[in-house]
């Protein structure tokens, strides 16, 4: 089929800015949105997750990739947790081997990963038609793109929510500052806003940063900059999509239009 | 919502605008007691909170090129009111962040007047009082020390003199301490029918039945009066469950935003372990409104006879 060969040409560079940038999985296609919203309390969590699911999504992007003739499509989404569920098994035992912190601190979230819809949607919409070494930069892309997200939004939440950034307290240096110059004997201190750190604060911090996000695509646009989605075939967003290309991806019949018993036909 | 009256006339355009102003003279009874019984702290802190409240309103306005629209004083009620939900002692910025949030957030982002979905001035007490918890809670100052009077009673500490509490002097936020007060700017607004007895009505009534009930106290007036009298009720009962943005359109369904609010704020108090629910029973009963209003959506003329004898229609 031919849109296999079209998405083949793309370099791998733009593959990898498409994940970062114009397809961001957590502003833009608004994917795994429950470790978005529940490990970001701080930027060091953020980052934490992030690197963690983009180390498993470059994997099982890879394996996808590479087992892509074999899987049969009845059975594919089966077949994908399987594949995924292994590797973050083997990464969450080496994170409580080797930064138990870390293992810690983001608790249920690591298994969740299985189950996180960025990973099981590149299987689907790029791993299992594409080849390995695009797949492997789609992974990397969407995964720093996720890590990116997480860690914004747990260095906002942090910032107002702690007056921390990765533990430094910026506020207080700041502010200490500030008062030593004017000369007052005690320092000024910054109270935290904790409703930051808190359930409300993710969606707070989630829904204006998608809002900057926006504003600096449209910005983008008004230069005449190409921002549509490269790679889903999408020319516009989800919510107003009159293509049925991505609808019938789901549909479990043999040889549907992007299917992967229709990719492996070509 | 509008005011009725017999001769039709001519009416002035800036309705909203005047409407808000007599909730405005409502609440002095209220700001003006507060403030002498609390202090020119209280003043300030009003004052820089209604400043903020419109200043935020004035800028958000010209950034994003709308109309200005502080010329309708809700920004004013809105201040005001999140004034009047402060404790007497908390630092001025406190009523800054609360003001900006009231105003930005809750109100300005989805819309400006009208749009909003919570009363601005509780969505920001909430969420400075889940912020701030301890400033918020703090209620001594220079006039009165230790718990409020819904706080002594829950910790079974007894409620203070009974004319104290309907007086308003004991401790509290700055404007919900004295029921006397309240009840003055309720009648004004009653009278200048820019209220309506309906939901603050049914919200007092559910709440005394409730507590009735519920308490364990059976019949004991004293209990049922400082009840009424200490905390917000009256504050909210007749300020900011009325909203006419965030409380029901039809009159059945004013009614049962009343008896919600009131059972709400009776569980709150009751079980709940804080001592205070009205904002909190306030803002939950303005997430309702959307399906209260689809509920009691009245029937049009002429369907009824339709659908008597098939009542499925959607309701």
């Amino acid at each position: 089929m031919s849109d296999m060969n079209s998405e083949a040409k793309q370099s791998s560079m733009e593959v990898f800015f498409n994940g970062l940038v114009k397809e961001n999985p957590t502003f833009v296609l608004a994917l795994g949105m429950c470790p978005t919203l529940a490990v970001t309390t701080s930027a060091i969590n953020g980052l934490g997750m992030g690197l963690t699911t983009t180390a498993v999504l470059v994997l099982s992007n890879a394996i996808i990739s590479l087992l892509r003739h074999i899987i049969p499509n009845r059975v594919r989404i089966p077949a994908f947790i399987v594949i995924v569920a292994s590797f973050v098994t083997m990464v969450e035992l080496l994170l409580e081997g080797f930064i138990p912190s870390l293992y810690s601190a983001l608790g249920l979230y690591i298994p969740l990963i299985v189950v996180n819809c960025i990973i099981l949607g590149r299987a689907e919409s790029f791993a299992s038609k594409n080849p390995v070494i695009p797949s492997i930069f789609d992974g990397l892309g969407m995964g720093l793109g996720f890590t990116v997200a997480l860690t914004a939004i747990g260095a906002v939440r942090e910032l107002l929510g702690a007056g921390e950034i990765f533990g430094v307290p910026v506020f207080n240096k700041v502010l200490g500052g500030i008062s030593s110059l004017l000369g007052r004997s005690e320092p000024i201190e910054y109270v935290p806003i904790s409703i930051f750190v808190l359930a409300p604060g993710a969606f707070f911090v989630l829904a204006a940063l998608t809002a900057l996000q926006n504003r600096v695509k449209r910005k983008m646009q008004e230069k005449g900059q190409n921002v549509d989605k490269i790679q889903s075939g999408c020319s516009s967003d989800c919510a107003n999509c009159s293509d049925s290309g991505c609808a019938r991806r789901f549909v479990d019949v043999d040889g549907a239009p992007g299917s992967v018993a229709d990719a492996k036909k070509s | 919502m509008l005011k009725v009256s017999s001769n039709p006339h001519i009416r002035s355009k800036d309705t909203t605008s005047r409407i808000m102003q007599y909730v405005v003279i409502a609440l002095l009874p209220a700001t003006v007691f507060g403030v002498f019984n609390f202090g020119l702290h209280a003043l300030l802190l009003v004052l820089v909170t209604v400043a903020a409240t419109v200043l935020t309103e004035y800028i958000y306005d010209r950034c994003m090129k709308k109309k200005i629209s502080i010329g309708d004083f809700s920004a004013v009620v809105t201040g005001l009111l999140l004034a009047l939900n402060l404790p007497p002692k908390a630092p001025l910025w406190i009523g800054v962040i609360g003001g900006v949030f009231a105003i930005i957030v809750v109100k300005m982002l989805f819309g400006g007047l009208g749009q909003n979905f919570m009363n601005p001035a509780l969505g920001a007490r909430c969420f400075l009082l889940i912020s701030f918890t301890s400033i918020m809670t703090n209620f001594d100052c220079d006039a009165y020390t230790g718990a409020t009077p819904l706080a002594a009673i829950k910790s079974g500490e007894g409620a203070p003199e009974l004319l104290n509490m309907i007086i308003g002097r004991t401790a509290g936020t700055i404007g919900e301490t004295s029921m006397i007060a309240l009840l003055i700017g309720a009648v004004f607004l009653l009278v200048m029918k820019v209220i309506d007895l309906r939901v603050p009505a049914s919200y007092i009534l559910s709440f005394v039945v409730f507590i009735l009930l519920f308490s364990g106290r059976g019949l004991d007036i004293n209990y049922i009066l400082s009840q009424l009298a200490g905390g917000g009720l009256m504050l909210g009962a007749f300020f900011m469950a009325t909203d006419y943005v965030t409380r029901p359109i039809t009159k059945n369904g004013q009614y049962v935003f009343g008896i919600f609010l009131g059972i709400m704020t009776g569980i709150f108090r009751i079980f709940g372990p804080s001592a205070e629910g009205v904002s909190y029973a306030i803002i939950l009963g303005n997430l309702l409104v959307p399906l209260i209003e689809r509920v009691t959506k009245p029937t049009a003329f002429g369907k009824k006879l339709r659908s008597s004898k098939t009542p499925k229609d959607g309701v």
